[in-house]
């Protein structure tokens, strides 16, 4: 439930993976990719990762967001290699008893996952130029 | 010492890895160093990036054990 894939995000399997009897909430994020970032326009993204670390990472986040709230259950699926406009880079789901917490311990997870996860994008312009994200364009 | 390098650090330069000799006992301030004598022009991106040592980011005063594994970890932007 705590992966990479470069396979498209099956949001049904993962929001099922994370359904508990003893749960009253289920929040399931998806971060899709957007086609405009300010005036710049995207044709595809490009997502790599170093992957054993990112992994590892995405593990603490997801122990992490345990320590803060009653979570039940937590997937969170990130997807790598090249993505399409409307496609589901990332998908966070997560399972308490009430929803307070469930939509509060996704959006830290998520938060966290933006800081922490050795993943990175790259933004593919129509005019086939090609660029990285690393915080110097505007979110 | 292989150090691994992703996205924008390894499309500056050039190369998935580095292979770099450290002395014993090297800190992580010393391997930025010796990069840099490499790949001048990492220079700007890496002041910004963080060094993993183990899979765990390190500070620069951490000393990288021999055969650690080592990666450059530009400001990251997944989601």
């Amino acid at each position: 439930m705590i992966h990479l894939t470069r396979d498209p995000i099956d949001s049904g399997a993962l929001l099922d993976a994370v359904r508990d009897p003893l749960c009253g909430a289920v929040v399931l994020f998806l971060g899709t990719v957007r086609e405009l970032t300010g005036a710049v326009r995207t044709v595809h993204l490009e997502y790599d990762a170093y992957a054993p670390m990112a992994e590892q990472k995405l593990r603490e986040v997801a122990a992490l967001a345990g320590q803060l709230w009653p979570l039940k259950r937590v997937g969170i699926v990130h997807r790598l290699g090249k993505l399409d406009v409307g496609d589901i880079a990332v998908a966070v789901a997560v399972s308490t008893p009430h929803r307070a917490e469930a939509f509060a311990a996704a959006e830290f997870i998520m938060d966290t996952v933006k800081e922490l996860v050795p993943i990175w994008k790259q933004e593919n312009a129509p005019d086939g130029s090609a660029e990285w994200v690393h915080g110097t364009t505007p979110p | 010492m292989i150090v691994q390098l992703f996205a924008g650090a390894r499309e500056l330069a050039g190369a998935a890895s580095i292979h770099l000799n450290l002395p014993d006992g090297a800190t992580v301030a010393d391997l930025r160093q010796a990069l840099l004598l490499r790949h001048p022009g990492l220079a700007p991106l890496l002041a910004r990036s963080r060094i993993a040592v183990d899979r765990e980011f390190a500070d620069d005063s951490a000393v990288v054990p021999d055969g650690a594994e080592v990666a450059v970890i530009p400001p990251v932007s997944g989601g």
